[in-house]
């Protein structure tokens, strides 16, 4: 009986594994298109919101006006801490972009991310959508995995918008040249242009991870407001408490401390050991974040 | 043509349901926990099942809905849920009552996965929720506590929103389907006007063309009437009908009877997280005992004779007597109270309205108890 038994089922499992690879090989492809199209609708739902096209445009003006306000004054750094980069512009347009980033990064730029991320769980539970979306259904995994690309893609949007606006404006309104680094040596403007293409990919991972954090604490509220409001706190305190000497044995534990090191693009040779340990503290709070916030949506009940 | 692809689907599902090595008799209580599998029977199996195709698709085997001692306890302790065996019958249009906060709406969000229940299980289509929620939802369209849409999109954006979130949706046919399905509940003239400026008719006629998107085989509409007027309840009957009438399943949940009465086979009723009667609506409406009513001015005289007949609840107030009829027939009572000497100035069976026993069941008004 037994034996029978297994002869018969022996080349069931087999033949039945065979008969499935076409199917799941055909599955694979769709699931992936089906990924894409999702990610797609995503995407034109964020980038179409007036409310984030309105942070857009912030993030264009305000390199606009603080370029235009460097020419009007002589550009004289003083003894402030952008000293070197704003003597620097007087003599090439390229710096302008490095000014923007720095100054942007201090809020502008983690405000774009917190208003996109905190939204993008809460604001569906908020509005009753995202009940739709999993009955459809979505699946949660698949949902939270696209939210938080489409929230890479704003951040590193928002980044390209200040480097190239800034850049642009620069080129217009000073002269454009050999870059010289901060660490004296000159170099050609097509190096300088690739250092500046770094550090906005740079500055866009500092956001990814920061986006992280937003993703998971989205995933506690059906209030946006509450979840942006609790990012930027987030952010802000950490930026105070890495300004605070006492706190100095928690400093590179800090998601904020390494988003100001791309001055290690700036230097030649690049201080690749500061830039790896930026973007592996991005890489950790990324993981991390992104685990609770899986943690947390696969597990929560959808009762708004 | 529908029906003829509905029962080869059948037929397939339980050879696919991972009941390989077994006879034909132990396979019609397989109904779920097999793999998805896309292909039809590998290995000769489809014989030894296709009894299973050709039984009826009623009962526990055939059931859109079977759930088993489903419990839903809030983080406060509050249960919403408690102990819920309900069997909705494939192709039967089952309505959902209960009052308000009865726990209908926790019901729904379980069965479609949004909520974890604390204990219990259930299936959908025969499949295992929430592990098959991926194969099973695709063929379960849902409108789940009233219509929730993106305002600044318009009724297209918002269903290709919906269809663009789905997995087993073609993108090539995704324009022909939100066409077909806002046409279905009357929005085709509306597609392009943003949600905020629709009534709330038309919200929730779009929040049931977003669950007509693909073809179903079961459609769960959570209060799909509520707020609407008279009007608009109407049309949503309709549309309800035409859904049902090539086959699919449909639970509607509703406060009202009067609202989905005209239109349900089954009824289930809710009241404080339990299942106080489930069944075909026939069998609701024959649980409506009859009484028997004696106006009389010797009330009290006729209450006696009421009681010596064995009938029960015997009542009497000034100028009627009353009583539970039971098996009795009212013909040999009545002879009774005259031969007994009551003047019969009146007699009469009334039977509870569907609608009494409904109250029966769940309570009064705001009846909050628990």
């Amino acid at each position: 009986m037994s034996t029978a038994e297994g002869l018969t089922a022996a080349p069931g499992p087999a033949s039945a594994h065979q008969a499935d690879q076409a199917p799941f090989a055909r599955v694979g492809r769709g699931a992936v298109r089906a990924w894409w199209r999702l990610l797609a609708s995503e995407l034109s739902l964020v980038f179409r919101r007036w409310r984030n096209l309105a942070l857009l445009a912030v993030v264009a003006v305000l390199p606009a006006i603080l370029g235009i306000a460097l020419r009007l004054a002589t550009p004289r750094g003083g003894g402030g801490p952008n000293a070197f980069l704003i003597d620097q512009l007087a003599g090439n347009g390229v710096f302008l972009a490095f000014i923007a980033l720095t100054i942007m990064l201090a809020l502008v730029l983690p405000l774009t991310v917190a208003v996109v991320s905190g939204d993008s769980v809460a604001g569906e539970a908020g509005s009753g959508t995202l009940r739709y979306l999993l009955a459809v259904p979505a699946g949660r995994t698949r949902l939270l995995g696209v939210k938080y690309v489409a929230v890479v893609i704003f951040g590193l949007a928002a980044c390209v918008i200040v480097a190239g606006v800034s850049l642009a404006l620069g080129a217009a309104l000073f002269p454009v040249g050999p870059v010289t680094l901060l660490s004296g040596t000159t170099v050609p403007l097509a190096d300088g242009l690739l250092r500046l293409l770094f550090v906005t990919l740079y500055v866009a991972a500092a956001m990814a991870a920061l986006g992280a954090i937003g993703l998971a604490v989205s995933t506690f509220t059906e209030h946006s407001i509450a979840a942006i409001a609790a990012v930027l706190v987030l952010a802000v305190a950490s930026e105070v408490a890495d300004n605070i000497p006492q706190f100095g044995a928690v400093h590179p534990y800090l998601p904020t401390h390494w988003w100001l090191s791309f001055d290690s693009l700036l230097r030649s040779p690049i201080a690749t050991w500061d830039l790896l340990h930026g973007l592996l503290s991005f890489g950790v709070y990324a993981v991390i974040f992104c685990a609770i916030a899986w943690a947390r949506f696969t597990s929560a009940d959808v009762t708004a | 043509m529908s029906a003829a692809r509905r029962d080869s689907e059948e037929a397939d599902r339980p050879a696919a349901g991972g009941e390989r090595r077994r006879g034909p008799a132990s396979g019609v209580t397989v109904t779920h926990a097999g793999p998805s599998v896309a292909n039809g029977s590998p290995n000769g199996d489809a014989p030894a099942i296709s009894p299973l195709g050709a039984a009826p698709t009623r009962g526990e085997t055939g059931a859109a809905v079977t759930t088993h001692g489903l419990t839903k306890r809030f983080r406060g302790g509050q249960v919403a849920v408690d102990g819920l065996d309900m069997v909705v019958p494939r192709g039967s249009v089952y309505g959902f009552l209960g009052p308000n906060g009865s726990g209908k709406t926790t019901t729904i969000r379980m069965l479609l996965g949004l909520v974890y229940p604390t204990s219990g299980s259930h299936e959908l289509l025969g499949t295992a929720m929430p592990a098959g929620a991926a194969r099973v939802l695709p063929r379960v369209g849902s409108l789940v506590e009233g219509p929730a849409f993106y305002s600044q999109l318009s009724g297209r954006g918002n269903l290709a929103r919906i269809d663009a979130a789905d997995r087993a949706a073609d993108p090539r046919t995704a324009g022909d389907r939100i066409s077909t399905a806002l046409e279905r509940v009357g929005l085709l003239a509306a597609a392009k006007k943003h949600y905020r400026a629709y009534s709330l008719g038309m919200k929730q006629r779009l929040a049931i063309a977003a669950s007509l998107l693909q073809p179903r085989e079961l459609v769960v509409l959570d209060e799909p009437t509520n707020g609407l007027d008279p009007q608009g309840t109407r049309e949503v009957r309709a549309l309800v009908r035409e859904i049902a009438r090539d086959g699919t399943t449909v639970l509607v949940s509703s406060h009202l009877l009067a609202e989905v009465e005209q239109i349900c086979t089954h009824v289930g009723v809710m009241r404080t997280g339990r299942l106080v009667f489930q069944g075909p609506l026939d069998e609701l409406r024959a649980r409506g005992a009859a009484r028997i009513q004696v106006r009389t001015p010797a009330a009290r005289q006729a209450a006696e004779i009421l009681t010596e007949l064995g009938l029960e609840d015997v009542q009497a107030s000034d100028g009627e007597a009353s009583a539970q009829l039971g098996d009795e027939a009212p013909e040999r009572v009545c002879r009774e109270l005259v031969l007994g000497g009551v003047p019969v100035a009146g007699l009469d069976t009334p039977r509870p309205s569907l609608e009494d026993l409904f109250v029966g069941l769940t309570g009064e008004g705001f009846d909050v108890d628990g």
